[in-house]
């Protein structure tokens, strides 16, 4: 039997008195493209952030391919491919440069370096830009540039937050048909964080809709609609925004998002204009 | 008129390394990659960019060529028979080092920022092995900066030393002073947090270690309680071992190099425990 890429059992954080993830349960199977929804505030980047082993929470809360983030973190680290909500490629290197350092530092030995760089940037045909610096990238260049950072070192578990933020509609469709061509080439797992439902319905094969710290629906973005058109009793499809809607209700007093993911946001939609 | 759907994009390219994890690195072999990756992103930001290079070169110059050269025809500062220009040349080394170091921490906050802190944490890299790397990073472009004012001192007349195995003592010494200040400044950085506060208390403490330590004038000059700063700043066993290897004036190297040697490995200590916080 082989493990799911990612089992989360029972996991909270908080930030001081403040619940971010609320006794979160989430599994996520080897190969599939898992979407977790919500609005800023949800937490999702949270619930991500200790995925990633970047936030400590206690053994036994979460594993990836079977390995606890707590205990094995450094092996954790090696089956992931982490891609984060900022624009994170630095402005200041050269495309090849910026992917060079990720092989580097997930030991990617001198000789295949190079190669490995090469193959890594044609996978999301930045091949072409790979001397200029990333700075005169477009948005949706960098997006690809970081896809192919994560993917220098082959990792088993692609996670994103956020990829397509601030992106218009042509360079969000061009970052989603890379990430669903390497995932095709490569047969990794994604997961993958976003309040645009229109993509998970198009690009995800489950999702979990989140709401205050919890996975309030789950399952694949049909079972989700037809699930609350037999609620409701009507013939018409909702869509994956009704179905959170339903979950999440859509008061103004529900707004979440704490003034740091709100300037967080904003500025990487500032950055890719 | 509707266009037909566009098909699926493919990879057409060869990407067969792509499916295969590299080769863990063990053991010892890790730290000294680590800082390797780090140094080598630090040597091609300032191939592609030298500005900071030159903007910075204007204010070591300015001290040896005014300060420098005043004070040598004053002759009010004991300096033991030699002019004042190249009893100061070691000192400005140390302090142009230092003013790059002491404000790493900013970089780091930007990188915080920026995200890339957090995409180097999930990599397999223990969080001290990323803090030596980037102290280390830190010191590299310190000796770079060293370099240079090394030329100036040079073209202003400063007798220095020639001697190959001198002058990378230099260099070990001017890379472990950077590397303890710019981990002050990372220490500093993860208390503080914010870009803004880190900046007035980079600029607070800057003047002090330069003022409080042997840069200028000589220990026995200064009034007891200022000697006894000088004693516990890392800045003077800098400027102490710098003296001694550019201009070959007595100096306690052994002493200098342990002290720098054992404040980077307590500045790496104390801000690899605080580098989480910045990722929170």
């Amino acid at each position: 039997m082989t493990a799911d890429a990612v089992s989360c059992t029972g996991l909270d954080y908080a930030f001081h008195d403040t619940k971010a993830v609320d006794g979160l349960d989430l599994t996520v199977a080897e190969g599939e493209v898992f979407g977790l929804l919500g609005p800023n505030g949800a937490g999702k980047t949270t619930a991500i952030r200790c995925i990633t082993t970047l936030l400590p929470v206690p053994a036994g809360m979460i594993r990836v391919f079977g390995r606890d983030t707590a205990e094995d973190a450094m092996a954790v680290r090696r089956l992931l491919g982490y891609v984060p909500q900022q624009l994170s490629a630095d402005a200041n290197l050269t495309g090849r440069e910026n992917v060079t350092l990720f092989a580097r530092v997930f030991d990617v030995s001198r000789r295949e370096r190079a190669e490995r760089v090469a193959q890594a940037l044609a996978a999301v045909d930045l091949t072409d830009a790979a001397d200029r610096l990333a700075g005169t990238y477009s948005g949706g260049m960098v997006r690809r540039l970081e896809l192919a950072q994560a993917l220098v070192s082959a990792p088993r578990l692609l996670i994103l937050d956020e990829p397509t933020i601030g992106l218009d509609p042509i360079a969000r469709t061009g970052v989603w048909e890379h990430i669903n061509a390497v995932r095709e080439a490569t047969g990794m797992t994604v997961l993958v964080t976003t309040h645009y439902m229109d993509e998970a319905d198009q690009y995800c094969d489950r999702v979990g809709l989140m709401h205050r710290g919890r996975v309030r629906a789950l399952g694949t973005p049909e079972e989700l609609c037809r699930g609350l058109a037999e609620k409701r009793g009507t013939d018409t499809l909702p869509t994956l925004e009704d179905v959170f809607r339903d979950v999440a209700g859509s008061g103004l007093e529900d707004e979440g998002g704490d003034f740091r993911d709100v300037r967080s946001t904003r500025r990487t939609a500032n950055r890719v204009g | 008129m509707s266009e037909a759907p566009a098909a699926p994009r493919t990879v057409s390219a060869d990407i067969g390394l792509l499916l295969k994890p590299p080769q863990p690195r063990a053991g010892w072999r890790l730290l000294p990659a680590r800082v390797v990756a780090m140094c080598a992103v630090e040597l091609q930001k300032l191939s592609h960019d030298r500005t900071e290079l030159y903007t910075r070169a204007v204010q070591p110059a300015l001290w040896l060529l005014i300060f420098g050269q005043t004070f040598t025809r004053i002759k009010a500062i004991p300096t033991g028979g030699i002019p004042y220009i190249d009893y100061l040349a070691p000192g400005i080394i140390a302090q142009s080092a230092m003013f790059i170091a002491i404000f790493y921490g900013i970089q780091i906050i930007w990188e915080r920022d920026a995200g890339i802190l957090n995409k180097l944490l999930v990599t397999p890299t223990p969080r001290s092995a990323l803090t030596t790397g980037k102290a280390f990073a830190a010191g590299v472009k310190s000796l770079i900066q060293a370099v240079v004012v090394v030329i100036i001192a040079a073209l202003l007349g400063v007798s220095l030393t020639w001697n190959p195995l001198k002058l990378l003592g230099v260099g070990v010494i001017v890379i472990l002073g950077s590397a303890f200040f710019s981990c002050l400044s990372m220490t500093i950085a993860g208390i503080v947090l914010s870009r803004d506060r880190l900046m007035g208390i980079g600029q607070a403490i800057t003047m002090p270690l330069f003022f409080g330590s042997n840069a200028l004038y000589p220990l026995s000059v200064m009034p007891g309680w200022l000697q006894a700063v000088s004693k516990v700043n890392p800045l003077s066993y800098e400027v102490d071992a710098l003296r001694g290897l550019l201009l070959g004036t007595p100096a306690h190297l052994a002493l200098d190099f342990g002290v720098l040697a054992v404040a980077a490995a307590l500045g790496i200590t104390a801000a690899s425990s605080l580098l989480g916080r910045l990722a929170r």
